[in-house]
């Protein structure tokens, strides 16, 4: 045990550890936009412990990393977005100052304790129009940034991100946008790496996927989860619109089929870090609100008008009698 | 390790108590009663089952002794998916009330992951109303109705509460405030089981009409501001809110048959049997 351990070899071996823990150990979540609002999504087998949460009425939660910890961080944050909306308006209650409070939650957690949390999450708010949509990527050193558009973090969040970034543009349906996700998050680890990291998600069922959006025109609280019957509806109706760009991607990587869970083990060590992109935590509090987004929204997206009884994305529901 | 109840009523009281509406215990300073008297009063409040639901509905005055205070008010409010709430008594305690309430359901819901049962929420909106004893006896007395859809047995219920708490299940229908007695003769007389949603709407502002005629701290529909009760359904679909139009619609549909027997439908002396 020695006695002197200098401050950059204690960060640095902090954060190594957080990053490939992170890598190694949670699958990659992908939080993007579409016309219609917010979408999320990241494959998860349990059905009662979340990655993804609502945390007020137009914002949201996606969390990679140790269930415990960021469970902890999303029960404070429903809390402190509770007491701001009480004390003062719903309207009061924003993305940017949820993701400062993070921020400055996970960054004191960093420093000040031994073993930092191995989370990443994302807070997303979704506005009355696309260009004002936000989302944040908060790291597990506090560093935040604000990713316009899309992103991916957590487990082999670099390679999501490369194919996620192929398939992305503006003003796409849900199913377009759905499409997009699952092709990302299924595309092959790069070159050179020697195993499927993140466990070759080649075909996601439904029942292995975690889904939910922040539907623009709902009134109230605009979270909702997308499960069973509606969320195979969607995959079918996603996975024939893009059969061209995801067969291609589920084909090439459909050899590493076994992967699940924490799997990919064996990769991690020589994997280059995928929790920070270069710049990433030179980037922290640059908050620059430049949303790179253009104002391209489809026809099928309505402003908030009130309740909206088909669910606003766009599908229609079956009555209910 | 002492475990984190998921209720933001609760938690405020540890971590910020100045911010709970509650007084205290605080004695009034001399003359207060005077200036608590003059408050603006939310008045006439009622509900009834309908198909796959409950409809709750207010009138819009508000009262501060004998004078009007405000033609509009709101006094029914969503607390959340399938329940509402409504208030009679004190209107800025009311709001206060319901907008914590409102809260109160969500937080729990977000912590869970999972709504409160329609008697969770009940006996919650129990206790904080039994949290306002002491300023109730003060004269910032309020009370609450709570109506909402019970998803495990798919039909609507209805809660009341006196300044003590409560709650106390009612059956069919309901009404609180000045203008209660007679919202309720009137809907024992035009309620019966089985009404469509609309037919229970238009019973809930006949009631009203009823209410605002005897009582003067009712307010009745105004064509001429365009203001008319608010009506909210709460069924298998969730919360609705009337629109103003629709609202209006069975307003005006009260206000002509008004016009033709002044005293409203009435009832046949013998019942059928």
């Amino acid at each position: 045990m020695p006695f002197y351990v200098s401050p950059e070899q204690q960060m640095r071996d902090k954060a190594d550890y957080a990053r490939s823990r992170i890598a190694r150990e949670s699958r990659t979540c992908v939080v993007l936009q579409y016309a219609g609002g917010i979408l999320m999504v990241t494959p998860n087998r349990s059905t009662a412990l979340h990655k993804i949460s609502e945390l007020y009425d137009r914002i949201a939660f996606a969390a990679s990393g140790r269930y415990n910890e960021f469970e902890a961080l999303r029960k404070a944050g429903v809390t402190y977005a509770d007491i701001t909306g009480y004390q003062y308006d719903r309207r009061d209650v924003t993305a940017r100052g949820l993701a400062n409070w993070y921020a400055q939650t996970l960054g004191t957690i960093f420093t000040d304790s031994n073993k930092p949390y191995e989370v990443e999450i994302v807070v997303a708010e979704v506005a009355a129009t696309p260009d004002n949509d936000q989302i944040y990527r908060i790291t597990f050193d506090g560093s935040v940034s604000d990713e316009p558009g899309f992103v991916a973090f957590g487990g082999q969040a670099d390679h999501v991100s490369t194919a996620l970034k192929e398939r992305f543009h503006d003003g796409m349906s849900l199913t377009e946008a759905l499409g997009a996700a699952l092709a990302a998050l299924a595309a092959p680890p790069a070159q050179g790496s020697s195993s499927a990291g993140n466990g070759a998600q080649t075909d996601l069922s439904a029942s292995q996927l975690e889904v939910a959006i922040l539907d623009r025109a709902r009134a109230h609280r605009t979270f909702r989860r997308l499960h069973g019957p509606r969320l195979e509806e969607l995959l079918t109706q996603s996975r024939s619109g893009t059969s061209d760009s995801g067969g291609s991607s589920s084909g090439a990587s459909g050899s590493g089929g076994s992967g699940s869970g924490a799997s990919g083990s064996g990769s991690g060590s020589g994997a280059p870090a995928p929790g920070t992109t270069p710049g990433d935590s030179s980037a922290s509090s640059g908050t620059s609100g430049t949303s790179g987004t253009s104002g391209t929204s489809a026809p099928s997206d309505e402003p908030p008008t009130g309740p909206s009884p088909g669910g606003g994305d766009g599908i229609p529901r079956p009555p209910l009698r | 390790m002492a475990a984190r109840i998921p209720s933001f009523t609760h938690f405020l009281s540890t971590y910020a108590p100045d911010l709970l509406p509650s007084l205290g215990a605080q004695p009034l300073p001399a003359g207060g009663g005077d200036v608590i008297k003059d408050l603006p009063h939310a008045t006439t409040i009622v509900a009834a089952v309908c198909e796959r639901g409950v409809v709750l509905a207010g009138d819009r005055r508000a009262t501060a002794g004998n004078l009007i205070s405000k033609r509009d008010v709101e006094k029914v409010f969503r607390s959340d998916e399938f329940s509402a709430t409504a208030i009679a008594g004190v209107a800025s305690v009311g709001l206060e009330f319901a907008r914590l309430f409102q809260v109160e359901l969500e937080h729990y819901e977000k912590m869970e992951g999972r709504s409160l049962s329609l008697e969770g929420k009940a006996n919650r909106l129990a206790k904080m109303v039994r949290d306002n004893l002491v300023p109730a006896m003060q004269g910032l007395a309020v009370v609450p109705l709570f109506a909402g859809y019970d998803e495990e047995t798919g039909v609507g219920r209805i809660f009341s509460y006196d300044v003590a708490g409560g709650p106390y299940e009612e059956h069919r229908f309901h009404s609180i405030g000045s203008g209660s007695v007679f919202a309720k003769s009137s809907l024992k007389k035009l309620y019966h089981d089985d009404m469509s949603t609309n037919d229970v709407v238009l019973a809930c502002v006949q009631a009203l009409y009823d209410a605002a005629d005897d009582d003067s701290a009712t307010g009745g529909p105004d064509p001429t501001r365009q203001i008319f009760p608010v009506v909210t359904t709460i069924t298998d679909d969730g919360f609705r809110r009337l629109p103003d139009a629709e609202s209006a619609q069975f307003a005006q549909q009260v206000l002509d048959s008004r016009m033709r027997s002044p005293d409203g439908p009435s009832a046949p002396l013998r019942s059928a049997s």
